[in-house]
C-alpha cells in the first residue's frame, strides 16, 4: 500500500490530510458549545474596557503576564479563585498567556487600585522595587482608539449575539451614547490619577463627551480594563 | 529515456533568493532575540527606542522573525533545491513553475516587510506565532497557495516516479500548516461589519476556552509542521547526500512518518493542562505527547544510524557534525517535551522559563543547526564554489554549541527554581516568597541565557561571513561533488 501511495502523490496527500485532520476533529469539536457558555453574572466588556484591552494586546502584556489561575493552593492563595471556563466566554481573543515573567493578572482588579496601576506603568520600580517591567510613558500621551473599541463591541453583538443592550447586561447603544458612557466610566479613573497631561486632556470631556477635544488617554482605558479583571 | 538526470541542469534562482532571505532574517530575528534576552536582565534596555523597543513589542518580532523569516526561508531554499533533484526535473523546464516560484518569493518579501512594520506598531491579534492581523493573514495564505502550486506542479511533471522520503515531509508541512493556519486565523474584520474604526482590526471567531483550544492546536502543531516535519525533510536529503550513505531503514522511515502524522496533532493539548478545557482533553494531550517520543526517536535514530560504520566522518567533516548534533538535539528536545507534558511535571514547569528553554534547545540545536548545515551543503552546488573555511566552521560549531548549552542549562535551572519558589510554603502555611522574589532569584540565569544567545548569534555571523566569502572569493569547482562538500583549509 505504501509503495503505491508513494507513486500517487494525489492520494498520498489525501491520506496525509485525513490522518492529520482526524485528531483535530476528535479533540477540538466535542467541547465547543459548552465552553462558549458564560458563567452566571458574567457581563461583556464595556467599550472603554475593550479599548483598554486593545492597549493590553498592543503592548503584548500577555507575553509576560498570564490570565489563568490554575487549581493549586499556591495559585489560589496568591491570585484568587481558580479560573472557570465560563469566565472567558466574552474574551475574544483569550489572553491566558504562556509565560509568567510577571504575576498572573486574572483577578488583578481585586487587589490593585487605579493609582497603583498609574505608578506601575509610569515607573514600575516605584511600586515594585527590582521590577523588570518596562516603563510605558507613551500610554500617558497617546489617545485610546474609542471608535475601534466600539466597532468591536458592535461586531460581536451583531455577529456572535454577545448580549449587549439586554436587561441586566452591559449597555452599548449608539456610538454617541457609548462615548458618553466611556467618559462616565473614565471620570473616576482620571480623578484618581495624578498625571497632569491625562487630566488636562480629559477636561473637555467633562463638559461634553462628544467634544472633539475630549481625549481619553490609553492609560485610562488600560486601567479601566485592569480594574475590570475580577 | 537514459538516465536524464545527467543531462539536467537545475535552475537554482529561487533557491538562492530564499537562501539570502534566510540569512538576512536569521541575523535580524536572532539579533532581536538576543536584545530581549538582555532586557530581562537589564530592564533599562527596554526604552532605548521608546515604545518600539519594549519587550512586548519586540517579542512577537523575534518569534515571527525566526520562525517565518529564518526557518521558513531556509525550508523554502531547500525545497527549491531538493525538490528539483529528487523529482528529477528542472524548474527551467516550466516557465509557469518558474514564475510561481519567483512570485512566491516576491510576495513573501513584501508580506514580511509589512509584518515587521505592523508588529512594531503593535498591530497584533495577540495569539502567539499568529500575531499578524487579517490583511496580512490573507497575504500569508496567498504565499502558501503559491508554494503548494510549486510543490504539486513540480511533482506533476516529475521524471522520478516514486516520491523520496523528503517529499513526503514537504507535502505534510504544506498540508498541515495550511489547515492549522486557516482555522486558527478565522476572524471577523470589525470595519467590514460596522463601517467604523480601524481597517486593520479584527475579532476572533472563537471565544475564551475555545479560542485557547484552537490556538494551541495550532501553536504546538506549527512547531510540528514547521520546526519538525520540514526539518526532517531536510535531514533525510542532506545527511545521506553529504555522507554518501543510504538512509538506514526504509521501514523505520515509513513507521515514523505515518505515526508522526497521526500522533502529533493530539499533542497541542499539553499547553492546556490545568486550564479550563475539559479534563479528558488535557489527559489526551498529555498521553499523546508522551507517545510522540516513538515517531520522533524513530526518525532521529534512523538518521543517526545512517552514519553506521562511517562515524569517522563526524571527526573529518564539520558539516556532518552539524547534522549529527542537530539530530541529537532533536532526540533530546522531544524527550524533554514529553517529560514536560506529564501532568505533575507540567504543574511545575508551565509558565516558567523551562518552557522557552525547551523551545530553544529544539530551535537552536535542531532547526538552526540543520538549516545552516543545509545551506553549507548547498553553497558549493549552487555557486560552484568551495566552502571558504573549514576552520571557521569548526569554531562556529564550538561557539554555537556552547551557546545552546548555556541557554538551556540556565533556563532549566531558572524554570525549576521559579516553579519551586512559586509553590513554597513556610511552617505557618503562608506562601514563602512574593512574586518579585522569584524575579530577583532569576537574574543571574537571565544573564547566562543572554550570553548563550549572544554566542549563538556570534556563530551565525561567522556562518554568514563564511558563506559570503565562499561565494565571492573561494576556489571554483568544475564538477559537482558527489558527496562530501569541498572545503578550503
Amino acid at each position: 500500500m505504501f509503495s503505491w501511495l508513494e507513486k500517487n502523490p494525489f492520494f498520498f496527500a489525501v491520506v496525509v490530510f485525513v490522518v492529520i485532520a482526524y485528531a483535530g476533529i476528535v479533540e477540538v469539536l466535542p467541547a465547543f458549545a459548552p465552553n462558549a457558555r458564560p458563567i452566571e453574572n458574567r457581563k461583556p466588556y464595556t467599550a472603554l474596557e475593550l479599548a483598554g484591552r486593545h492597549v493590553y494586546i498592543k503592548e503584548s502584556c500577555n507575553a509576560c503576564h498570564s490570565q489563568l489561575i490554575r487549581p493549586f493552593k499556591s495559585e489560589t492563595d496568591r491570585y484568587g479563585a481558580y479560573s472557570k471556563s465560563g469566565e472567558y466566554a466574552y474574551d475574544r481573543p483569550f489572553l491566558w498567556g504562556s509565560k509568567r515573567t510577571g504575576p498572573d493578572l486574572m483577578r488583578v482588579g481585586n487587589y490593585r487600585t487605579t493609582d497603583w496601576h498609574e505608578n506601575h506603568m509610569k515607573k514600575p520600580v516605584s511600586v515594585v522595587p527590582s521590577s523588570i517591567m518596562p516603563e510605558y510613558p507613551h500610554l500617558f500621551k497617546k489617545n485610546s482608539d474609542l471608535e475601534t473599541a466600539y466597532a468591536e463591541a458592535l461586531t460581536v453583538k451583531k455577529v456572535f449575539n454577545v448580549p449587549y443592550d439586554v436587561e441586566g447586561s452591559t449597555k452599548l447603544g449608539t456610538y454617541d451614547e457609548a462615548r458618553k458612557m466611556m467618559v462616565e466610566q473614565a471620570t473616576p479613573i482620571v480623578d484618581a490619577m495624578s498625571d497632569e497631561e491625562v487630566k488636562q486632556a480629559f477636561e473637555p470631556c467633562r463638559a461634553n463627551a462628544l467634544d472633539s477635544k475630549c481625549e481619553i488617554k490609553e492609560i485610562v482605558a488600560l486601567i479601566a480594563y485592569l480594574n475590570s479583571l475580577k | 529515456m537514459a538516465n536524464p538526470s545527467q543531462h539536467l541542469s537545475y535552475d537554482y534562482t529561487v533557491a538562492k533568493w530564499f537562501m539570502f532571505a534566510c540569512i538576512l532574517f536569521g541575523i535580524i530575528g536572532m539579533g532581536i532575540g538576543t536584545l530581549i534576552a538582555f532586557q530581562l536582565a537589564y530592564p533599562e534596555l527596554n526604552n532605548i527606542a521608546g515604545e518600539f523597543s519594549t519587550f512586548g513589542r519586540l517579542r512577537p518580532l523575534h518569534t515571527n522573525g525566526v520562525i517565518y523569516g529564518f526557518m521558513l526561508s531556509g525550508i523554502w531554499a531547500t525545497w527549491y533545491y531538493v525538490g528539483q533533484r529528487v523529482l528529477k526535473v528542472s524548474m527551467r523546464e516550466s516557465k509557469f513553475l518558474m514564475f510561481i516560484g519567483k512570485a512566491h518569493f516576491v510576495i513573501y518579501m513584501i508580506t514580511i516587510l509589512l509584518a515587521v512594520v505592523s508588529l512594531f506598531a503593535g498591530i497584533s491579534t495577540s495569539k502567539e506565532y499568529v500575531e499578524l492581523e487579517w490583511p496580512f493573514d490573507i497575504a500569508v495564505v496567498v504565499i502558501w497557495v503559491l508554494w503548494g502550486m510549486g510543490i504539486f506542479g513540480l511533482i506533476g511533471i516529475r521524471r522520478e516516479k516514486s516520491l523520496y522520503i523528503s517529499i513526503w515531509y514537504y507535502i505534510a508541512t504544506f498540508l498541515g500548516v495550511a489547515m492549522l493556519y486557516l482555522f486558527n486565523n478565522m476572524e471577523v474584520p470589525t470595519k467590514l461589519v460596522t463601517g467604523m474604526g480601524s481597517w486593520l482590526h479584527s475579532v476572533s471567531m472563537y471565544a475564551g476556552s475555545n479560542d485557547a483550544l484552537i490556538q494551541w492546536w495550532f501553536g504546538h502543531n506549527a512547531v510540528a509542521f514547521v520546526f519538525t516535519v520540514a526539518i526532517i525533510a531536510e535531514i533525510y536529503y542532506f545527511l545521506p547526500k553529504e555522507s554518501g550513505q543510504p538512509v538506514f531503514s526504509y521501514k523505520l522511515s515509513l513507521f515514523s512518518f505515518w505515526s508522526l502524522m497521526f500522533i502529533y496533532l493530539w499533542a497541542g493539548g499539553h499547553h492546556l493542562i490545568y486550564s479550563t478545557v475539559p479534563d479528558w482533553m488535557q489527559t489526551m494531550g498529555s498521553i499523546f505527547s508522551v507517545v510522540l517520543i516513538l515517531p520522533s526517536w524513530g526518525s532521529a535514530i534512523n538518521i543517526l544510524l545512517t552514519m553506521k560504520g562511517e562515524w569517522h566522518q563526524v571527526k573529518e567533516s564539520p558539516l556532518i557534525k552539524f547534522m549529527v548534533l542537530a539530530s541529537t538535539f532533536y532526540m533530546f528536545s522531544t524527550l524533554e517535551g514529553s517529560i514536560q507534558s506529564v501532568k505533575s511535571i507540567n504543574a511545575l514547569a508551565h509558565f516558567t522559563d523551562w518552557i522557552p528553554g525547551h523551545v530553544h534547545d529544539g530551535t537552536l540545536g535542531w532547526v538552526g543547526f540543520m538549516t545552516m548545515a543545509a545551506l553549507y551543503h548547498m553553497t558549493p552546488r549552487l555557486f560552484k564554489k568551495e566552502i571558504y573555511s573549514k576552520k571557521l566552521m569548526e569554531y562556529q560549531f564550538t561557539i554555537q554549541t556552547i551557546g545552546i548549552v548555556l541557554f538551556f542549562a540556565s533556563m532549566w535551572i531558572a524554570g525549576i527554581t521559579q516553579g519551586m519558589m512559586w509553590r513554597a510554603y513556610d511552617d505557618y502555611g503562608t506562601l514563602t516568597y512574593s512574586f518579585i522574589d522569584t524575579v530577583i532569584a532569576l537574574h543571574p540565569y537571565f544573564i547566562i541565557r543572554a550570553i548563550g544567545g549572544l554566542l549563538y548569534l556570534l556563530g551565525f555571523f561567522m556562518f554568514t561571513y563564511n558563506i559570503y566569502k565562499s561565494i565571492t572569493s573561494s576556489r571554483s569547482i568544475e564538477v559537482e561533488p558527489k558527496s562530501a562538500s569541498p572545503m578550503q583549509a
